[in-house]
């Protein structure tokens, strides 16, 4: 309530404090948005100091407490070299983590700048960037990236780089798209005749002006993105055992599925589920402030 | 009609020849000198001279280009290390498992998908409509292979339902005689009904885990488009003249709202030709996915290779059959072409 009193008062209030008490608003109005956040933040803190508060060694093996169900000593128990779960969870979060982030920023580095100049410019900028995107989508996304990352080798640099690579053309296209909008607006022509050349037109007027929709759609892609990135390291592709990371802790914990040892594949499989879902949450909501439009 | 299909078919050729020149660069960006990696670790300085003539390496790329393509023209795929087989045989003997397993989950999560959308639809804001969105959430959320290894848990492990995840048949059976590549199809035509309820007994987890998957878009397509259509004129006309809720809904509504379901199968498509992947190696699946995992883990890239270009050459099939589809069911879209 007192946030709409002062509201009242200020009616010019600040970019920044307009913007924050709006995403205040939002994230008070929408519960499951709010929860979102909470859960992003433990992620985030979790990938920061995960590894300095974890109980246990996380690739330290204690074969004399192989396999035990999760007690409290080990609360998610212990997998088949006595290595403690719950700590190998938490310090997976990091590097899954940053896949993600490194994925999310290469591919708005590339399918967003290439997007944007397509739309800008039109012409022979458009057809080709629009026939790099179409000749993507024309392979299942996640068997491309399996071959990109067998062709380049087997690195978790390569994982980043083609799960990047697969999610070009959605960002091209939003990018193109609302640069499409934008090439004739009032300011864009007005920044013209102050005389600006159209490179800086591009990346100083309409590039920051189709950011809080870039951002939206990074949000909405990082899940994917992990989802991608797990799913390499589980058929066996860039991160190498004994390296905690989700994907391959479920391939490592599989073959004891069978045999009634739940816990090693199932805290990180939920780890990774819990992950996906708040970002896809969090994205949702983002582009409820962003664009209260297209609200589903 | 027929101007409409051809006219897809040439759309569909720049897509070929993207997809084509995607797979020879992926080869051509092996690490390292893909002359030295065929001759082994073994080989001398004259063996991999030899095998960079033999294979055209030498040559500049445009000519390297148009080898590879008559290649590919001749069905010549190279010769998988790991099986010593050429990889084109490999994979036609692999291709009807994944396929079977493909399309069995589709049907699991469209017969789910659909009527479960229909109903959220028809009753927004009711406990089916919020049973659909927590659905449409959580499915995108699960990874596939985690899925896929809590469902052996519960049904095998727990409860014994079902038989353990090793492959196609349980191994007291023997496969049927192939005609389709297909057991259930094959088995059923041999009239061999016990084969047909182990190899169903072995289908149903993993194209379940695959229809879980591919649940959430075509249930939040169908929701959107069914509730779209719903509050379309025609459909109040239609329930002003006194039909029965049924027969607006199904005859009427259904039928229209499907239009933008299919469109969706494309991208439904694509995510399952990914996931069979994950799942083929979680079941053991004796298809062309866990081929090519199989070939990866041993860095043997011919099958890799032909495993990429298969699936894309499939996908690029099935968008075609799709837009066929469409054409079908839509006769707008015949009048445009």
């Amino acid at each position: 309530m007192t946030d709409i009193t002062a509201g009242k008062e200020q009616p010019h209030a600040t970019g920044l404090a307009a913007t924050l008490g709006h995403v205040r608003y939002v994230l008070g109005e929408n519960r499951v948005t709010a929860f979102a956040f909470g859960l992003f933040v433990l992620i985030v803190l979790a990938a920061l100091i995960g590894p300095f508060i974890v109980p246990y060694d996380p690739l330290a093996s204690n074969t004399t407490s192989a396999l035990k169900p999760p007690s409290l000593a080990h609360w998610f128990g212990t997998d088949q070299l006595g290595r403690d779960v719950f700590s190998r969870v938490i310090v997976a979060t990091r590097l899954d983590f940053f896949i993600a982030i490194a994925s999310v920023a290469l591919v708005f580095l590339m399918g967003g700048l290439a997007g944007v100049a397509a739309g800008f410019f039109g012409g022979w900028t458009d057809r080709i960037v629009g026939r790099i995107a179409d000749t993507i989508m024309a392979f299942p996304l996640f068997v491309l990236a399996m071959g990109i990352v067998a062709a380049l080798g087997n690195t978790v640099q390569n994982i980043v780089l083609a799960t990047a690579i697969v999610n070009f053309p959605l960002y091209a296209r939003v990018a193109r798209a609302e640069a499409t909008v934008r090439r004739e607006a009032g300011f864009v022509q007005a920044a013209r005749l102050s005389g600006n050349g159209e490179f800086r037109i591009l990346l100083g007027h309409i590039l920051p002006n189709i950011m809080p929709i870039m951002i939206v759609q990074m949000s909405l892609t990082m899940g994917y993105a992990i989802l991608n990135a797990a799913g390499l390291s589980f058929i066996g592709l860039g991160v190498r055992p004994p390296t905690p990371e989700w994907g391959i802790m479920v391939a490592e914990g599989a073959a004891f599925m069978v045999s009634g040892e739940w816990w090693i594949a199932l805290f990180p499989g939920a780890a990774l589920m819990i992950a996906v879902f708040c970002f896809n949450l969090l994205g949702d909501g983002l582009r409820d402030i962003v664009d209260p439009q297209r609200r589903t | 009609m027929l101007s409409m299909v051809l006219k897809r078919l040439l759309l569909a050729v720049p897509s070929l020849i993207g997809v084509v020149i995607v797979t020879f660069l992926l080869t051509r960006a092996l690490p390292g000198d893909p002359a030295a990696y065929f001759a082994g670790p073994a080989g001398t300085k004259e063996a991999i001279e030899q095998i960079r003539v033999k294979l055209g390496l030498d040559k500049p790329l445009p000519v390297q280009f148009m080898r590879y393509v008559t290649d590919l023209a001749r069905g010549d795929l190279g010769v998988a290390l790991t099986t010593g087989q050429p990889v084109s045989a490999d994979i036609r003997a692999r291709l009807p498992a994944s396929a079977e397993l493909t399309l069995l989950g589709l049907i699991v999560s469209m017969s789910i998908a659909v009527p479960l959308g229909i109903l959220a639809a028809t009753k927004p804001g009711s406990l089916i409509d919020h049973v659909c969105r927590v659905v449409t959430t959580a499915g995108v959320s699960l990874p596939v292979f985690f899925t896929g290894l809590i469902l052996v848990y519960v049904f095998y492990y727990l409860l014994g339902w079902s038989p353990a995840p090793l492959g196609r048949l349980d191994i007291f059976f023997s496969a049927p005689p192939q005609v389709t590549g297909f057991y259930l199809v094959d088995s059923a035509i041999a009239r061999d009904w016990g084969v047909f309820v182990a190899s169903f007994k072995q289908l149903i987890l993993p194209a379940l885990t695959l229809g879980i998957f591919s649940l959430a878009p075509i249930a939040r397509m169908t929701r959107a488009s069914m509730l779209a259509v719903l509050a379309s004129d025609f459909v109040r006309t239609a329930r002003a003249s006194g039909l029965s809720p049924f027969t607006v809904i199904v005859t009427y509504a259904f039928r229209n709202a499907m239009l933008p379901v299919v469109t969706t199968l494309g991208m439904v498509f694509s995510f399952l030709l990914g996931a069979n992947v994950l799942v083929e190696k979680v079941f053991a699946w004796p298809g062309i996915g866990s081929y090519a995992v199989e070939a990866l883990i041993a860095s043997d890239f011919a099958p890799v290779q032909g495993f990429v270009l298969t699936m894309a050459v499939m996908y690029v099939a099935l968008n075609l059959a799709i837009d066929l589809l469409y054409g079908l069911i839509d006769p707008r879209v015949r009048l445009e072409a």
